[in-house]
């Protein structure tokens, strides 16, 4: 049985008010709220284990090097990536991707080569890439979607050639909530000999994912949508690419030897990983992780569904509310908009009854445009979400209808 | 606890509902954008200026019940300044969403002074105000509250 009481107990953030009501947060799209045992994991670092890592000889240098470590291979498990050289920590999704744009394509790419991603990327997925194309001379090539926010069928196929040499895809979109087809896409993109980067920031909440079986050749996450720390992220990449690379920054840490003559990098994944990383925020991702693992994806994407569901019938029978995105099969967001209302006006009514929803383009402003919309309200469902919170969202919008369209 | 009554007055409503002044200016001399990238909203402005006075303005735009309010009642209030006189407008404007004082006769655009308790909501109701400043200086490029 998935006990949501017994879960929102863990998070003690949902004790609070906004605006003297209990906080109804649905909001885990834009960032995840943090279990005590996130919080208790970085504590713990700070009070026992702080020190700097992979140098010094004494104690605690030794334990904290282990705890950061052992963070890498609990990361390493949950991909279910081969080895633990192709984990590499960055700030975020967004890092990540910055490094591939730059390292890998910087080496790669030659006037004329394509680059495809979709409409619906995060900018953290569009603009890398544009700066890439600026860089080298490369092609920046868009994937369109339909009127439901999926990718248009057959434009993949049509579109992937001898010149595309990089994909960049969203397993699920943060604006829409779309889950795109990736496996099919990396087939696809390797029949032509190209290399796919999956943008995981909002699937690795919701999905299982196992980035062996479905033979990317890199992908990101945040920490941060996964009920971990801010200002840490991973990038997976298979070894024989993240070998070729040259390195994105350079530092301590990331190197082997250094004179003024020749400088030469270290190994995998230290190569990548240039001074001092946020080593407390490491040690909270690894519990994060084990949080995750231990309420299980299927039976949180399970509870969400049916949350996503429930709101979605609400949302059906709300007289002038629109959904964007409404593929079936979704992850658990729902994007709307209110006749005669503006998102912004939605936004901050909602927050009045306690009720936190995200306003606004979602950083995904060509989405917004495929829409013709300048925003949406965006609610997005996680594991402490309730039925009675779902209700409390669309309570709240009655209130916006009183306000606005009496 | 904010009232959202305090930021949604009646005078707000209406002139989200019927703006004034909405609409292209033929024969604008002044003219800015304004954007707003957090929320989407876009706003042009169009002045009519002879010898320093603003004859006319008009604006065109999406935006949420805040800056579309703002924008109609500061297109109404600016009719018949001078330069001089929107300048201070601007200010004590300014001072009233910042809640701060101001001795600045605002008029009908007090409707607006409830966006101060509402800091995420400021930037809706002074994009207009910052249009206006671009539209008076004729800067090219288009203006964000960024
Ligand atoms: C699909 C997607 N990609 C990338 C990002 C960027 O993540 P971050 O800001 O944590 O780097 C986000 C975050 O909103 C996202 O939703």
């Amino acid at each position: 049985m998935f006990d949501v009481a017994a879960l929102r107990s863990q998070f003690p953030i949902l004790q609070r008010e906004v605006h003297g009501r209990p906080l109804v947060y649905l909001d885990n799209a834009a960032t995840s709220q943090k279990p005590r045992s996130v919080i208790e994991a970085e504590r713990h670092y700070y009070e026992a284990l702080n020190a700097n890592i992979h140098r010094g000889v004494h104690t605690l240098s030794q334990e904290a090097t282990d705890a950061f470590e052992a963070a890498r291979d609990k990361v390493r498990d949950f991909l279910k990536a081969r080895r633990r050289e192709e984990i590499i920590f960055t700030r975020g999704a967004t890092e990540a991707i910055n490094l591939v744009a730059h390292s890998w394509g910087r080496s790669q790419l030659k006037p004329g080569d394509e680059i495809l991603v979709s409409e619906m990327e995060h900018h953290a997925n569009i603009v890398p890439w544009q700066l890439l194309c600026e860089a080298t001379g490369a092609v920046l090539k868009v994937i369109p979607i339909d009127e439901r926010g999926a990718l248009v069928p057959g434009a993949v196929e049509s579109m992937i050639n001898a010149r595309t040499r990089l994909v960049g895809i969203t397993q699920v979109s943060n604006a829409l909530g779309t889950i795109n087809p990736v496996a099919r896409i990396i087939r696809l993109a390797h029949a032509v000999g190209a290399v796919v980067l999956v943008d995981g920031a909002q699937a690795v909440p919701h999905l299982a994912t196992d980035v062996t079986a479905l033979d990317c050749d890199f992908y990101v996450f945040s920490g941060h949508k996964l009920y971990g720390p801010t200002g840490i992220g991973v990038l997976y990449g298979k070894q024989a690419l993240l070998e070729k690379m040259p390195p994105y920054q350079g530092g301590g840490d990331m190197i082997s030897q250094v004179t003024f003559k020749k400088t030469t990098y270290n190994d995998l994944p230290y190569k990548f990983e240039a001074g001092t990383p946020h080593i407390a925020g490491v040690v909270g991702l690894g519990a994060a992780i084990d949080f995750v693992q231990s309420v299980g994806l299927e039976a949180i994407a399970a509870h969400e569904d049916r949350l996503l569901a429930h709101a979605t019938q609400l949302a059906e029978g709300f007289e002038g509310l629109k959904i964007i995105g409404t593929v079936p099969g979704k992850a658990s967001i729902l994007s709307f908009v209110l006749k005669g209302v503006h998102p912004h006006d939605i936004g901050t009514i909602l927050d009045n009854e306690g009720v936190a929803i995200r306003t606004g383009h979602h950083c995904a402003m060509p989405v917004m445009d495929h829409f013709g919309v300048p925003a949406t309200a965006r609610a997005s469902f996680a594991l402490y979400n309730t039925t009675a919170e779902v209700d409390a969202l669309f309570g709240a919008l009655r209130r916006v209808e009183e306000l606005f369209l009496k | 606890m904010s009232d959202l009554r305090d930021l949604y007055q009646e005078v707000i409503f209406d002139h989200n509902r019927h703006p004034r002044n909405f609409g292209p200016l033929t024969d604008a001399n002044r003219h800015a954008d304004g954007f707003n990238p957090l929320c989407g909203d876009r706003l042009t402005l169009n002045l009519r200026v002879k010898d320093g006075v603003i004859q006319d303005a008009r604006f065109e735009g999406s935006g949420c019940a805040i800056s579309t309010a703002s924008a109609s009642l500061m297109t109404e209030a600016l009719k018949g300044k001078t330069e001089a006189e929107a300048a201070v407008l601007f200010d004590g404007f300014h001072h009233m969403v910042m809640g701060e004082p101001t001795t600045v006769d605002l008029g009908k655009l007090a409707v607006l002074a409830g966006v101060s308790e509402f800091p995420a909501r400021v930037k809706c109701a002074s994009l207009a105000w910052h249009t206006l400043n671009a539209a008076l200086k004729n800067e090219a490029d288009p203006v964000s509250t960024e």
